[in-house]
């Protein structure tokens, strides 16, 4: 059975330009000091088309998506 | 047999390869480029290329491009001119035949007649552009900027950061007018001074001076400037002049590409994106050409799918955004800044932090941030819901009660 599907944040590249935030707003915020919270990071299946347009959207590349137990 | 061509190996480019692939397109794609480069993020060559030494940030390894995608990329390929009826494009390496076309060159940078070709003085678009006014930007060095825009106020910004002596004059009586209107643009303005740049407005640089290199520059005021480096950062141009006679539509403006909603040309199977375009945005109910990073991503991977794979054609409907970061500040701007009104809503032009809201009608259109990432993007799910402007005036002030 495949595990969990979650979004990881690059840390050292994310700056918080929140392109995430806008095609996800469920899932991500960036905060007053610019720091991206993710507020839900498990991916149903069903979510992952909308998850993977936020990730490819990111202008910074921080975003990736893994597969628990990969 | 010519299957997709895209002009143009930027982020719009890449990102129609990208989308088609995405989108199961598997005929043929080429990309080509004028640059030798392969494709990199722009942004940071005004920031954090200047400022920490940051290398150019490519966005995929070559072999990534050539074989994960399947792209026959030639770079240091300039495209010379177009021929709609045979479906060619012709280039400074021979003739490219294409089924479908995305035109995706971008902008160049605007320069003034009369300036001399001394060394120092200098335009920022390409990684090569950069290296040189990286190499040229060093403690104590006297740096002239021609024109307030975001390129030039973010160099001024990395100089400053260096520890240059930074002068920008604007020949407007307000800088960023076009892109934030005159209050906004103006509060904006006042970080330079803060910051310890020196800011001329309404001022014309009107002689260049040195024998090889440039020396100084001579200003309408009368007034002499010292210049190891004089970059001019006046705005930019649709890179179009090689579709001369080619049958598309030009803007007369300015020359870019006039598209419909989806992004297609008027010439048959060509599509544009990016810098060039000038498409009608159902979003805003408005034509515009945009010159920044989220469109350019997102209207080349909407021509991507549109050109490669019909069926799944769709208007490309946006709220524009675009940020920059001056003085360790972050800029934030989404909508539009032609309103009949703009308020600023939390804060002050002279504060640290603000929030500006655009009014058209009784609608929300746009709104500029100076360090407030936490409200920008859920401002721009306002302006794409057609929410009412007192509806965003609550969201911000109710936000601030908290």
């Amino acid at each position: 059975m495949p595990g969990t599907l979650r979004v990881v944040v690059d840390r050292s590249r994310c700056t918080g330009i929140g392109i995430c935030e806008s095609v996800q707003p469920l899932r991500y915020e960036v905060g007053d000091d610019g720091t991206l919270a993710v507020l839900d990071d498990v991916v149903p299946e069903e979510d992952r088309a909308t998850a993977e347009e936020a990730i490819f959207g990111c202008p910074a590349s921080a975003l990736s998506l893994i597969r628990e137990g990969d | 047999m010519g299957g997709l061509v895209i002009v143009g190996a930027a982020l719009a480019g890449l990102r129609a390869v990208e989308a088609a692939r995405r989108a199961g397109y598997e005929g043929p794609i080429t990309l080509l480029g004028a640059e030798k480069h392969v494709p990199y993020d722009r942004p940071p060559l005004s920031k954090a290329y200047l400022t920490d030494g940051a290398p150019v940030d490519y966005y995929r390894e070559e072999r990534a491009i050539r074989e994960g995608l399947d792209v026959d990329l030639r770079l240091g390929v300039t495209a010379e001119g177009l021929d709609t009826t045979v479906k060619t494009v012709r280039t400074d390496a021979g003739e490219v035949p294409y089924d479908r076309l995305i035109i995706a060159t971008g902008a160049f940078p605007r320069v003034l007649p009369g300036i001399p070709d001394l060394d120092g003085i200098v335009t920022l678009r390409t990684a090569d552009d950069a290296e040189l006014l990286r190499s040229r930007i060093a403690e104590g060095a006297h740096v002239v900027v021609l024109g307030a825009g975001f390129v030039g106020s973010e160099i001024a910004s990395s100089a400053r950061h260096l520890g240059a002596h930074v002068t920008i004059a604007e020949a407007a009586e307000a800088p960023l007018v076009r892109a934030l209107g005159p209050v906004v643009g103006a509060a904006l303005a006042q970080l330079h001074p803060r910051n310890g740049t020196r800011l001329l407005l309404a001022t014309r640089i009107t002689e260049y001076l040195g024998t090889d290199r440039i020396q100084s520059v001579r200003l309408s005021t009368g007034e002499t400037v010292a210049a190891d480096l004089v970059v001019i950062g006046i705005g930019a141009a649709p890179a179009t002049a090689w579709l001369a006679g080619s049958g598309v539509e030009l803007h007369p403006d300015d020359g870019g590409v006039v598209c419909d909603e989806q992004l297609r040309t008027s010439a048959p199977d060509v599509f544009a994106a990016g810098d060039v375009v000038h498409w009608p945005n159902a979003a805003l109910g408005r034509t515009m050409r945009l010159e920044n990073w989220t469109n350019a991503a997102d209207q080349g991977a909407r021509a991507g799918v549109n050109a490669a794979v019909p069926a799944r054609a769709q208007a490309h409907t946006t709220v524009p955004y675009f940020w920059s970061d001056w003085y360790g500040k972050r800029i934030q701007f989404v909508g539009t800044a032609e309103a009949e009104a703009v308020e600023f809503v939390s804060g002050g032009p002279k504060d640290d932090r603000f929030v500006a809201l655009f009014r058209s009608g009784d609608h929300l259109v746009g709104a500029a941030t100076l360090d407030e990432p936490r409200r920008i993007m859920k401002l721009r799910r306002l302006i794409a819901d057609g929410a009412s402007y007192t509806a965003g005036v609550d969201f911000v002030t109710a936000a601030a009660a908290v």
